[in-house]
């Protein structure tokens, strides 16, 4: 990596602008291109910085912090009865889930109880979410390969009826479409409403039947295979040593998932398989994802029939913003999000709120792997990389 | 009647058709953007005049009001003037396309060549405006269109060359006319497999999903045009269309028997229109749900098979006109 390519580090005075700055290495020439922050692939605002030899991209440097929001202090002035609605904003296309790593924590260190009703409610918004997350980054992640004015866009479009329909179950549930504010202390907020279970059937069906639309429009055409397969190789090797989590893991072939490893929110009650691939590219973790949607709605499907009778929350309803106390302690809580394991540390100090606290985002781990796997591809595969890495900057910079 | 000088004449007829040309091209868009809408479940522009119909000329006049922004750093000259030298040869195109018997600027007796030439002449105005922007995602799209133009304009040529062979003629009426009874594309094997090679190539000189990696605008924002903005950036996109209508019109004429159709001549024209819209609705298709290749692999399309097999083409239909009764 040559330092020449870190410009947030100038080692010289800015050029004047008809200046064409030549990178003599090797008897090459080396372009240094700025991809994002404002860039129409960016899934968000991401800088990656490349050097090109030609159309090849011989070296990557990631510049985060673009949409950094203080969510790691602002927990500290937050109680732990507001926190959990400001905990769905750091990763926004999956907001269930931090949600619920965020209020585990605090219940794992005061040793609160949770009724069976609230726990199988609570996992059956994560695998809505996760359809939900899924959804968007298969049309974000086509939009990237095909363009804003091309077959993308068709799959984008497509792909947003059908997160469309999960919206419009958390709307009759919770009341919001992206931040929900449905995990609390204790259990969760709501409870399912008249016919909901119903409509949420009808809403599997149908996904289930558009997920085949889906795989035969892309896996039958070659330009869509030709642009995926044996595209960023993520060895088995290299996936072990990064340190990344979810679909990236499953798609090098590591059978690695926490719901299954370390069940939560009893998890160990529904029959649902890890799907892994042992292609390490990037159409492995499309096929990954893809056999997600259906495990997923095979849980959603089980939880639905088997949903107990019970309370929805063990303690009484909030009155005041100051009522939940956890006693002193510290715990790490993680659960298995769309795009791999979020976790929250949490430390405690006796208050009404916690004395810090620390989010590993699944997005922000998983980038890592990008230095090992872009160099020497094409420009065009950077961005069919990028989205299958599926990274939300929301948890990136948190 | 007062005879005009034949200067007049074809100031007149090219006046008319320049017009006719922008009109259909602007509407056009509105065409595939209806079209486009209704492959993703969505309904396109609705909101100005009746089922959107106002909408292109709302759009022509937002282009209008738009600020015109000329980058500092960039070769004031170039940049200002590759929209234009752009926008003239894909227009010039239609200057030897006749739309009936007898109806056109030129009919030359080199129609075809005249095509296939001033078309791939529209590479000039898209290095111009690569090259004369000073941004790297402009320049790195100028250099891929370099590459796409001269790797696609042999299988396009070479496709072209079928109708050519077969109706002993480059002129365009001559060929439109060797297909009365059994259109080109109807001609055994060879007809349908020119056909392919024809709009495939086609596609790629168009610029056009899954080949428009000149745009590509997930990589390289917008590319050549990133930098253009107001009546500059229309001009590029009204070159761009009128080259997919001109390409459409050819594809009608050379494979689909141009304006030959039931119902008195006068409806030639008509016909003519219906073909080159449907060819144009195809690319469309093509164009909405394909997702886009890569620079090697579009090179690797080209010279790998597309130029092999219409190679190949060019010799089986030349020994078939030899040896044809």
């Amino acid at each position: 990596m040559p330092t020449d390519s870190l410009p947030h580090q100038p080692t010289e005075p800015a050029a004047p602008a008809r200046a064409v700055r030549e990178l003599d290495y090797a008897g090459t020439e080396r372009l240094t291109m700025n991809m994002g922050p404002q860039h129409p692939s960016a899934h968000g605002v991401f800088r990656a910085v490349l050097t090109l030899e030609g159309e090849t991209v011989v070296g990557v440097d990631a510049v985060l912090g673009y949409l950094h929001r203080c969510h790691e202090k602002l927990s500290e002035t937050l109680t732990y009865v507001q926190y959990p609605s400001i905990a769905s904003k750091t990763d926004y296309v999956a907001a269930m889930t931090s949600e619920l790593a965020y209020v585990m924590a605090a219940e794992r260190i005061g040793a609160i109880e949770i009724p069976k009703r609230a726990q199988y409610l609570r996992v059956l918004v994560a695998e809505l979410q996760r359809i939900a997350s899924h959804c968007l980054w298969l049309g974000t992640w086509c939009m990237d390969m095909g363009g804003a004015l091309g077959g993308g866009a068709t799959i984008f479009l497509y792909c947003i009826r059908e997160r469309e329909l999960i919206l419009d179950l958390f709307e009759s549930l919770v009341g919001a479409r992206l931040l929900y504010g449905f995990h609390q202390i204790g259990g969760v907020r709501y409870d399912v409403p008249e016919g909901w279970a119903a409509e949420c059937r009808r809403t599997m069906d149908i996904i289930e039947s558009r997920l085949a639309e889906y795989e035969a429009m892309l896996e039958n055409n070659d330009f869509f295979l030709m642009r995926t397969q044996g595209v960023g190789v993520i060895s088995r090797e290299v996936a072990e040593t990064v340190g990344i989590s979810g679909p990236l893991l499953r798609g090098s072939g590591i059978a690695y998932d926490l719901r299954r490893a370390y069940p939560y929110s009893s998890y160990e009650d529904f029959t649902f398989t890890v799907p892994t691939h042992d292609g390490c590219d990037c159409f492995a973790r499309y096929r990954v994802r893809m056999a997600e949607f259906r495990e997923s709605i095979k849980i959603v499907r089980q939880v639905v029939a088997g949903l107990p009778e019970g309370p929805i929350s063990s303690r009484p309803g909030v009155k005041s913003v100051v009522q939940v106390r956890i006693p002193k302690g510290e715990t790490y809580a993680r659960v298995e999000g769309p795009r791999g394991e979020v976790g929250c540390y949490l430390i405690a100090d006796g208050t009404p709120k916690p004395y810090r606290m620390k989010w590993r985002g699944a997005s922000f781990s998983n980038l890592a792997v990008l230095p090992h796997i872009i160099p020497g591809h094409k420009v065009a595969d950077v961005v069919a990389i990028m989205g299958s890495v599926d990274p939300v900057f929301g948890e990136v910079d948190r | 009647m007062m005879a005009l000088p034949p200067i007049a004449v074809a100031a007149i007829a090219g006046f008319i058709l320049l017009n006719g040309i922008v009109g259909v091209v602007t509407y056009v868009t509105l065409l595939e953007r209806k079209f486009a809408a209704r492959m993703q479940s969505r309904i396109g522009p609705y909101r100005v005049g009746p089922h959107g119909l106002l909408q292109p000329i709302a759009d022509a006049v937002k282009l209008m009001l738009k600020e015109d922004l000329i980058p500092r750093a960039a070769d004031r000259t170039v940049f200002n003037l590759a929209p234009v030298v752009f926008l003239i040869p894909c227009l010039l195109i239609f200057a030897s396309m006749p739309f009936a018997p007898g109806l056109g600027v030129a009919d030359l007796n080199i129609g075809v060549l005249f095509f296939l030439a001033v078309s791939s002449m529209e590479i000039v105005g898209l290095f111009m405006a690569g090259w004369g922007s000073n941004n790297k995602y402009a320049l790195i799209s100028a250099m891929r269109a370099v590459n796409q133009i001269i790797s696609y304009d042999l299988p396009f040529l070479f496709a072209a060359m079928v109708p050519v062979l077969l109706a002993g003629s480059m002129k365009m009426s001559d060929i439109a006319a060797a297909q009365h009874g059994l259109w080109f594309v109807f001609y055994p094997v060879i007809g349908q497999l020119a056909f392919l090679a024809f709009v495939v190539a086609s596609v790629a000189a168009e610029n056009r999903v899954p080949f428009d990696i000149l745009e590509a605008e997930s990589e390289l924002v917008a590319g050549f045009r990133v930098e253009y903005s107001g009546m500059k950036f229309a001009l590029i996109q009204l070159g761009e269309y009128a080259h997919v209508l001109g390409t459409s019109f050819l594809t009608a004429l050379l494979f689909l028997g141009a304006w030959s159709g039931p119902g008195p001549a006068w409806l030639g024209p008509v016909w003519f229109l219906l073909k080159a819209m449907a060819i144009f609705l195809l690319l469309t298709w093509v164009r909405w749900s394909f997702v886009r290749i890569r620079v090697d692999q579009i090179l690797a399309i080209s010279w790998k098979m597309l130029l092999p097999l219409t190679l190949l083409l060019v010799v089986a239909t030349a020994v078939v006109v030899v040896w044809r009764p």
